[in-house]
């Protein structure tokens, strides 16, 4: 399992390609990208807050609960943090199971619990001025 | 001693990312904390608030200890 935070870009394929998992019958990946318009309004990049000490623990505990839940033989999370211009990529998250059923309900278990769990805080850039992104809260049902 | 950490718009309201409390003799919970350390400003912040001691997520209801570090910051919005 690889959890990494990062401020610099990463090539989702590459990094995926590098780990080979064995057993593995399937690998599935989400990339999130910087939206350009948002609210109606053009944004023309993020800055990233995070919570050092605790998002990588955070991003573990996620990881460590969907792979017991859906039997994933590895996992690689890498979010970025600092200033993200868009359209440019923010997070991936890959996973590799033995079967498509587990790879992807694993990974998009693991991208929803970080979206209401992982201690990141999105600003959005504007024209018109930033503003912080509305968040979500670990008992979210969204 | 504890040390209290402010995120995002909490950090911005409160106009500083850190600082440090002395418990009083009676225990605290994590909002009792926030309420004496916010004073006025504590009606600025947005709602809900979360909380995190010593790095997981908590509830405002939970006892703080010497040593610990309690976080409060808005809804989370990584991905």
């Amino acid at each position: 399992m690889i959890i990494r935070l990062q401020t610099e870009d990463f090539d989702p394929e590459r990094e995926a390609e590098k780990i080979i998992v064995q057993g593995a019958g399937a690998r599935v990946s989400f990339v999130g990208t910087v939206r350009d318009v948002a609210h109606n309004k053009n944004v023309t990049g993020l800055e990233i807050e995070h919570y050092p000490e605790m998002t990588e623990a955070e991003l573990r505990r996620i990881a460590q609960d969907a792979q017991a839940r859906h039997h994933l033989l590895d996992i690689l999370v890498i979010h970025r943090f600092g200033r993200i211009q868009s359209p440019d990529r923010i997070v991936l998250v890959t996973v590799w199971a033995a079967h498509r059923a587990e790879a992807f309900q694993g990974c998009q278990e693991i991208v929803d619990a970080l979206k209401k769990r992982a201690p990141f805080w999105k600003k959005e850039l504007t024209r018109e001025g930033d503003y912080w992104v509305p968040g979500q809260t670990p008992t979210d049902s969204r | 001693m504890i040390t209290v950490r402010f995120f995002a718009a909490v950090r911005e309201i409160m106009g500083r990312d850190s600082l440090q409390f002395h418990l009083p003799a009676t225990s605290l919970t994590a909002s009792e904390i926030l309420s004496a350390v916010a004073g006025e400003r504590l009606n600025d912040l947005p709602k809900p608030l979360l909380v995190a001691i010593n790095y997981q997520h908590a509830e405002p209801t939970q006892t703080i200890c010497d040593g610990d570090e309690v976080a409060f910051f808005p809804p989370v919005s990584g991905g």
